[in-house]
């Protein structure tokens, strides 16, 4: 494909994917990004891969608290009353 | 060191993207507390704790450590929790304790906002000499939500997320795990937005490479 030298190149596309994501790109800056993205399938393929991976590392989720440490947290809240007491 | 309490697999977030889960039903357990209620807080901790685990890991050497300070920034919110003003969400004054008892044993510099590596976060050799792709991204979107599904993936971005500088695993952390709004990042870590989108940017980043070479064999 050819880029004229007010197109943003792939290699800038995936630099600046997060200040897009972010909304945080100026506005001219965001029409020349859509405008690439509409003419190219591979930084296309690449932001929805980004979305993707933000949307894999979100569903990552902790352990619920065990009764073992419910029953710490209990009796460190138990402890400070009576010291404050 | 990341301490990994990270296991579980849930549904997809509910909710707006970086929607924090439920934050606002903290206010009526904050104001239970005030009132000398045990369980709520109880249930205060039972809905940060892991987070707090998570980031508490990030700044200090071992698990045992990071429970510590994870207690420590408990009764230092049951010392200071009538002096909470309400200016900034509960959690995002309950991290910003966390992360100065963290500092203060010692661990680490806060004030050094390295963001970890440098370079660009796609291979140069992928792009011709115009930078247009040469070895495109190879398609596997799809295939992730089925690996997902069958646990497969879990550990590769675990590990990925391990892998990263510091800087950049809290940020993403916080930001894509925990659902924090990038104000609320700032705010805990005491970093610019600037600063905030650059972190983000290189982890979520090499994450997204790890996946790629997990799933589309680059």
């Amino acid at each position: 494909m050819f880029w004229s030298k007010h197109d943003l190149a792939c290699q800038e596309m995936v630099e600046l994917i997060t200040d897009y994501l972010e909304g945080a790109l100026p506005r001219s800056q965001r029409r020349r990004f859509e405008a690439h993205l509409a003419a190219c399938e591979h930084c296309t393929e690449y932001l929805q891969q980004m979305r993707a991976t933000i949307r894999l590392t979100g569903s990552l989720s902790a352990e619920d608290l065990t009764p073992a440490m419910r029953e710490e947290f209990t009796e460190l809240y138990r402890r400070w009353r009576s010291e404050g007491d | 060191m990341h301490v990994g309490v990270i296991a579980a697999i849930t549904g997809p977030r509910r909710g707006t993207r970086g929607a924090p889960p439920a934050v606002d039903e903290d206010g009526e357990l904050v104001a239970r507390l005030r009132a000398g209620d045990e369980q709520a807080f109880v249930a205060l901790v039972a809905r940060h704790h892991a987070a707090m685990v998570r980031l508490a890991g990030s700044f200090v050497s071992s698990a045992a450590v990071a429970e510590e300070v994870v207690q420590d920034t408990w009764v230092g919110v049951l010392r200071g929790i009538d002096g909470f003003a309400g200016r900034s969400s509960f959690r995002t004054w309950l991290m910003r304790i966390l992360v100065n008892r963290a500092t203060s044993t010692g661990m680490r510099e806060r004030r050094s906002v390295a963001v970890g590596d440098a370079g660009p976060v796609v291979d140069r050799a992928r792009f011709d000499a115009s930078g247009a792709w040469m070895s495109p991204p190879q398609h596997w979107v799809e295939d992730s939500d089925d690996r997902m599904l069958a646990q497969g993936l879990t550990d590769e971005i675990q590990a990925a997320l391990d892998g990263l500088p510091a800087r950049q695993r809290e940020v993403v952390v916080l930001r894509d795990v925990d659902g924090m709004s990038a104000r609320e990042v700032c705010s805990v870590l005491e970093i610019s937005e600037a600063n905030q989108r650059v972190l983000l940017h290189r982890g979520r980043s090499h994450l997204r490479q790890a996946l790629e070479s997990e799933l589309g064999g680059l």
